[in-house]
């Protein structure tokens, strides 16, 4: 009979045994909470560091100005917020359809083949660098409308977008139970109500984490938008001319040579930071059902 | 039960001379006293040569027997024998799976429901079906749920009309004492003998025709599933009840006729009292004596 020690004929464990598992386990435990803890101390970090650089510059002349001629002191960055606000909501319009539809369709009308195939061309879309498709947004609008312009930025973020959502939607709809779908199907209700009504709700958490990250990615973006929208230094909300964004903002003041510049690309990246924080916060805040523990 | 008579189409069959119904004239393996055990005015639903098949694996093969009208047929096997998946063909539920598919007739009304212009749909509207696991919407409350074939099929009715038909399904559905104060709560806060009731429920709450019960109390403790056939039995005075069950205790409890099937094939059919007390095939003597199964 094979024992749990290795020895015939009995469960127990010697002494060196159980003190050799007691010292495994706890070197076990106690590097999978250093690493938990790294991880974190990373992200509070980053964000303790931004907070203490950022933070003293915001005030609201910041927040609601213009920016000044370069090496004049004050001015704002409202034109970058809201440009960026533009920029990332006319991308979400465009790509989260797309993404969605796409994952609904390869997810729930299964063919295995083409549902390899769509999914490894997804994968490979999250893997091309923004740089390129920012090039690729360049050539297929910027040249032949002969000028930069916010519709091609937002097609730059919607490409890096569509993949995004494509993977986390895919996914959030297979956690679905089909009991769920067999449940409406058995009521007689048509198969696209099915999804829209049942499948989609149910997973409607797990599209809007998706959602938010690909949100989050796209506000975060500045290659793609250095040859398409190329950012602005005046007030303009309208995305068939160059629209401003906070990530190019903090790109060109970073690398200014005035210290004014410096702090302004502080409190740029602070205000990103509030921006992606507001904004996942408000998405949960809205979808929340009313059976939502 | 007395003297064989054929049904529907079969009829015609006869009266051109041809041979007494048992199967032949099909030229499949039928024993007399599988269709012909059902008078032909108390047949409902009929299932003539039906095979189904996930992908290459030919799950039932070759059944036919006819439901009675207002009666409880059992439907009894080991495990894979393919009981499910013949109740899941009377309702076009069978096909939903991936590489599924059903041949042959069954047919409800004198129309067959596998017939070209037939929309699956329908059929499941007037065919409704029960689940092995309880599956209430959980996005959904209590009154929602019940309600869920009018609100996912979009229905107009007036709110005070959908209360009444939600308040008669739970009293069909012997759960309106346990729930009344409490319809707006998440169905899934329902204990899970609850939760089965109120599926059934849902089912009836569309006036189906027919109800198909797929192991309703198989997740389910004693009590529970004591409640739920009691419920059956109660149901079968208004509607024609279909349940499949590897418990053979329940069969001879609720059912009035009852069908044995093993590897696909029906062995045995008729009166539930027969079934069990004089057994004609010896296969079935041996699972209903506990050999095997």
């Amino acid at each position: 009979m094979a024992t749990l020690t290795g020895r015939r004929g009995s469960f127990a464990a010697t002494r060196g045994e159980i003190r050799k598992r007691r010292i495994i386990d706890r070197l076990m435990v106690g590097s999978m909470i250093a690493v938990t803890a790294l991880v974190c101390s990373v992200l509070f970090i980053i964000i303790a560091y931004i907070f203490y650089r950022g933070v003293s510059y915001i005030n609201w002349e910041f927040l609601t100005s213009n920016p000044r001629p370069v090496g004049s002191e004050g001015g704002g960055i409202v034109n970058a917020i809201v440009g960026s606000l533009i920029l990332v909501g006319i991308a979400s319009v465009m790509a989260v359809p797309v993404g969605v539809g796409a994952a609904i369709f390869i997810g729930e009308f299964p063919s295995p083949r083409l549902q390899r195939a769509v999914r490894f061309m997804a994968d490979v879309l999250t893997g091309v660098p923004s740089i390129v498709v920012g090039l690729f947004a360049y050539a297929l609008i910027v040249e032949p409308t002969g000028t930069f312009s916010g519709w091609a930025g937002s097609a730059a973020l919607g490409f890096i977008i569509v993949p995004i959502v494509l993977i986390t939607a895919q996914e959030a709809l297979r956690l679905v139970p089909g009991s769920l779908r067999e449940a409406a199907l058995a009521l007689g209700v048509p198969r696209w109500r099915v999804i829209m009504l049942v499948v989609v709700p149910a997973a409607r958490r797990a599209l809007l984490t998706g959602l938010i990250l690909a949100t989050a990615r796209a506000l975060g973006e500045t290659a793609p938008l250095i040859f398409t929208t190329l950012g602005n230094n005046f007030w303009n909300t309208d995305p068939s001319r160059p629209l401003s964004a906070l990530p190019l903002v903090i790109y060109r003041y970073a690398v200014g040579p005035y210290q004014e510049e410096h702090r302004q690309a502080w409190a740029a990246a602070f205000m990103l930071l509030a921006v992606v924080f507001f904004i996942s916060l408000m998405t949960r805040v809205v979808f929340r059902s009313r059976y939502e523990e | 039960m007395a003297q064989p008579q054929a049904t529907g189409q079969q009829q015609t069959e006869r009266t051109n001379g041809a041979q007494p119904v048992n199967g032949m004239q099909f030229g499949i393996d039928v024993k007399p006293g599988m269709i012909d055990v059902v008078p032909d005015e108390e047949a409902r639903l009929i299932v003539r040569n039906v095979h189904a098949y996930y992908g290459e694996a030919h799950a039932v093969k070759d059944i036919t027997f006819a439901m009675r009208s207002r009666k409880v047929t059992a439907i009894i096997g080991p495990s894979g024998c393919g009981k499910s998946t013949l109740l899941r063909c009377m309702n076009r539920m069978h096909e939903e799976q991936r590489a599924a598919r059903v041949e042959g007739q069954i047919i409800l009304d004198g129309e067959n429901i596998y017939d070209r212009s037939v929309d699956p749909v329908l059929v499941r509207r007037r065919i409704g079906m029960v689940f092995q696991k309880p599956n209430p919407f959980p996005t959904m409350s209590i009154a929602d749920n019940v309600l869920a074939g009018y609100k996912l099929n979009r229905v107009r009715a007036g709110k005070g009309d959908l209360a009444e038909r939600c308040e008669v399904a739970l009293r069909r559905a012997a759960l309106w004492d346990e729930v009344k104060d409490q319809l707006n709560r998440p169905g899934t806060d329902l204990s899970g003998g609850q939760q089965q009731r109120l599926c059934i429920a849902r089912s009836l709450a569309v006036d189906p025709e027919i109800l198909l019960m797929d192991e309703p109390c198989s997740a389910l403790d004693p009590l529970a599933t004591a409640r739920i056939e009691d419920l059956v039995k109660e149901l079968s005075q208004e509607i024609t009840v279909v349940i499949v069950t590897h418990n053979m205790q329940q069969a001879a409890r609720v059912s009035d006729m009852t069908a044995f099937m093993l590897l696909g094939r029906m062995i045995e059919y008729g009166p539930t009292t027969d079934m069990f007390t004089t057994p004609r095939d010896e296969r079935t003597e041996a699972y209903i004596t506990g050999r095997f199964g």
